[in-house]
């Protein structure tokens, strides 16, 4: 059982919480992540861990509140205990001295890369970070980003704060302008992934992307991550979650993400009945 | 032992088989001859002292006969069920020359059921004996765990999963290992005083060289977990799952109960099942148990070469499970939805004998048919699972994966002994418990001697 100390909501629909559980803390590294098992009836949902404090013997995790098990996370508050937590899980983030490294978060992925943006600044890298989100409302860790990189830029789909456009507007903007550029890493959406991907593969600059695919055990048992890499099949869990984007086949990934949509609404309305309030 | 119909037994996730009422356990019990030299317990892979057990039963006492049997297998109630016993014990039975073999599997599971009713007593020894890390909470690591306790030592098994059991838990479905019965073992087990740390993936939370500063020997049984694929095209379409996927959400996550447990799975009208093992006749036959119509076993050899136990594919059969033996599954494609659709298929037939001893399955030509389907469920085996060894740099290993075990299961690494699928690759619960045991038995005899 996992104590839970903090909790804040980021924004509309994605929350962070702080745990204590030091044994993961003082083993995690950028790039892991951990399984998550909120209730004893929930799902085994895979999540990166956002943050790690060896002393404090805490781990930070964001999610997005999408479907029944992570409505059911979120409805856990601070002092009440999570049961089950299994990490650090996958290979963490390759990290040394690129050059200058152009990391890109979307949505929830924003949260992801803080972790390894942290670490290629301390590596010396020159860190140029792009985020985005649909608005203003759905950007979360500006502040801390900010921190931790010199150069901050934003975009939001609607405009409402920074660029109007993409974060792959962004990033062809930085490429064209002649600025060189040794490492790109991607997290966020599979579409933005993908499309990152093909902004950057004409100019052969290397694209790492952090890969989200359907986990069940996440030891590298079950297989249901299977992506194909270089036309390879591999277990994000194990062998990933990150990879090289210009050899990923994201549009089998998109397909080996959708089998179960159709029945998430089934599941959501179960735990909203569970928690008494009203399904969204 | 009468088993329940198969038309009752497909619409629900209880046991087959009645079990014995007490009359009957006595009267097998007493077919014994008690050999002198018992051939049966050569045959017993934890040497299982069976004339003896059977002795106490057929005398009425099957509190002693109970106590017999846990002098050296911890877990009766789960071997009495899953246990090969023809081609082990039942095998070397002296009557199964001439007759039917004393159905020792039957007896054992009787008097382990016997002792669920009643509070099993506990001989707990003094903790002095030091630390040891178990690593894996399946057959091999809860034996070793639970023999080393009762020599004294104080034991912690690190499971990597939320439960206990390893493949007796995500493997093996209700109906052939009640979680139930599983539960009390490992019940048993911690009576003992051996400590069960679950959620604690080793390699990656303390690396084994970690645990060694901590603990006096590590024990390592993680088992075989690795699915292997054919890696076909299509294979990765939605659809096609690892068994390891299909059971691990049935048994472990219990998605048959959706939505009041949350994890899902979607089992088609036409399922296909490929390969011919224990796991491959569990994944059919809950298949059908989960509404499927028609459910195929597709296999490249014939009946006769199935590594399953004829009992389960006599079950499974009876079931209503459709054999669709010398056929080899080479594409799968995909409906409009870019779910599974068909599997493409060629016939074979056997040639020569290959290394196995088997007669190898050979492809005839032009002979591609189509099956719809739309599931399919790769069960043709798994490899040790690589994240141990990955992660423990002077830990020797196979090529296949396999850890490198001296016959006391010592790895290259002084103090670090490994047993079960991790060594053997995909084998049976109960040579994992042997494993365990002499790694145990091992691991005691080095403490013993000064430490290591």
């Amino acid at each position: 059982m996992f104590k839970i100390l903090k909790k804040e909501r980021l924004a509309e629909n994605i929350s962070r919480l702080v745990v204590a559980v030091p044994h993961i803390a003082r083993a995690a590294k950028p790039g892991n992540f951990v399984v998550v098992i909120p209730t004893e009836k929930a799902e085994r949902i895979p999540l990166t861990i956002a943050d790690a404090d060896v002393e404090k013997g805490t781990i930070a995790i964001i999610f997005q509140i999408v479907g029944a098990t992570t409505k059911l996370l979120d409805s856990l508050k601070v002092g009440d205990e999570i049961p089950h937590l299994l990490g650090p899980l996958g290979h963490p983030s390759h990290i040394e001295k690129f050059g200058t490294v152009v990391v890109i978060g979307g949505g929830v992925g924003i949260a992801e890369i803080y972790p390894a943006v942290k670490a290629l600044s301390k590596a010396g890298n020159e860190v140029i970070v792009i985020i985005g989100a649909r608005c203003q409302d759905l950007l979360i860790y500006q502040h801390e980003l900010g921190k931790q990189c010199k150069d901050l830029r934003i975009t939001t789909d609607d405009g409402s704060c920074g660029r109007k456009g993409f974060v792959s507007d962004e990033l062809k903007d930085i490429i064209s302008s002649g600025k060189k550029v040794d490492l790109v890493v991607a997290v966020g959406p599979v579409p933005m992934m993908k499309v990152c991907c093909e902004v950057t593969r004409p100019h052969k600059i290397k694209t790492v992307v952090s890969l989200n695919p359907i986990m069940l055990d996440a030891t590298g048992m079950c297989g249901v991550c299977r992506v194909v890499v270089g036309g390879k099949t591999k277990f994000a869990c194990v062998e990933g979650p990150e990879f090289d984007g210009h050899e990923v086949d994201f549009k089998e990934l998109t397909d080996r993400l959708k089998p179960y949509r159709d029945v998430e609404k089934q599941a959501l309305d179960h735990v909203c009945r569970l928690l008494s309030i009203t399904p969204q | 032992m009468t088993n329940r119909s198969a038309r009752e037994r497909i619409s629900d996730f209880n046991e087959v088989p009645r079990g014995y009422t007490a009359e009957q356990a006595i009267e097998e019990a007493k077919r014994c001859i008690q050999c002198k030299k018992p051939k049966c317990v050569a045959g017993c892979p934890v040497e299982i002292d069976i004339p003896g057990f059977l002795k106490f039963v057929a005398e009425g006492d099957f509190a002693s006969a109970v106590k017999k049997i846990k002098e050296t297998n911890a877990l009766p109630a789960v071997c009495g069920r899953v246990c090969p016993q023809e081609d082990q014990c039942e095998k070397e039975c002296i009557l199964g020359v001439k007759g039917e073999p004393v159905a020792i599997g039957n007896v054992e599971r009787f008097v382990a059921d016997w002792e669920r009713g009643t509070a099993p007593a506990v001989s707990r020894s003094d903790r002095g004996g030091g630390k040891i890390a178990v690593v894996g909470s399946g057959p091999a690591g809860l034996t070793c765990a639970g023999d080393l306790a009762r020599l004294g030592y104080q034991v912690t098994i690190f499971e990597s999963l939320h439960v206990t059991g390893g493949v007796l838990t995500y493997g093996i479905p209700e109906f052939r290992l009640p979680k139930a019965i599983v539960n009390l073992e490992i019940e048993y087990i911690k009576s003992l005083g051996v400590e069960v740390k679950t959620d604690m993936l080793i390699g990656n939370v303390y690396t084994v060289e970690e645990l060694l500063k901590d603990y006096q020997a590590v024990f390592i049984g993680s088992g075989a977990g690795l699915p292997k694929f054919m890696n076909i095209p299509g294979e990765n379409l939605d659809g096609v799952y690892s068994a390891n996927e299909y059971l691990f959400r049935i048994n472990m996550m219990k998605a048959w109960k959706f939505p009041e447990y949350l994890t899902p799975i979607k089992i088609g009208k036409k399922v296909a099942v490929i390969g011919g093992g224990n796991v491959a006749m569990d994944a059919a036959r809950v298949s059908l148990r989960l509404g499927a119509e028609e459910v195929y076993i597709i296999y490249r050899r014939t009946r006769r070469e199935m590594p399953a136990r004829v009992e389960e594919v006599e079950r499974a059969e009876e079931e209503g499970v459709i054999f669709k033996n010398l056929t080899l599954p080479v594409q799968y494609y995909a409906g409009d939805n870019g779910w599974v659709k068909e599997a493409e298929c060629l016939q074979m037939e056997l040639g020569e004998p290959d290394a196995s001893g088997r007669r190898r399955p050979v492809e005839i030509p032009s002979s591609n048919f189509k099956l719809q389907v739309d599931t399919a469920v790769c069960a043709i085996g798994n490899s040790p699972n690589p994240l141990v060894p990955h992660r423990t740099p002077n830990l020797e290993t196979e090529k296949w994966g396999g850890v490198i075990v001296t016959a006391e299961g010592l790895t290259s690494i002084p103090g670090v002994y490994a047993g079960g699928d991790i060594v053997r690759g995909a084998a049976t619960v109960i040579s994992a418990m042997g494993d365990g045991k002499i790694a145990a038995k091992a691991i005691h005899k080095q403490l013993s001697a000064g430490g290591i």
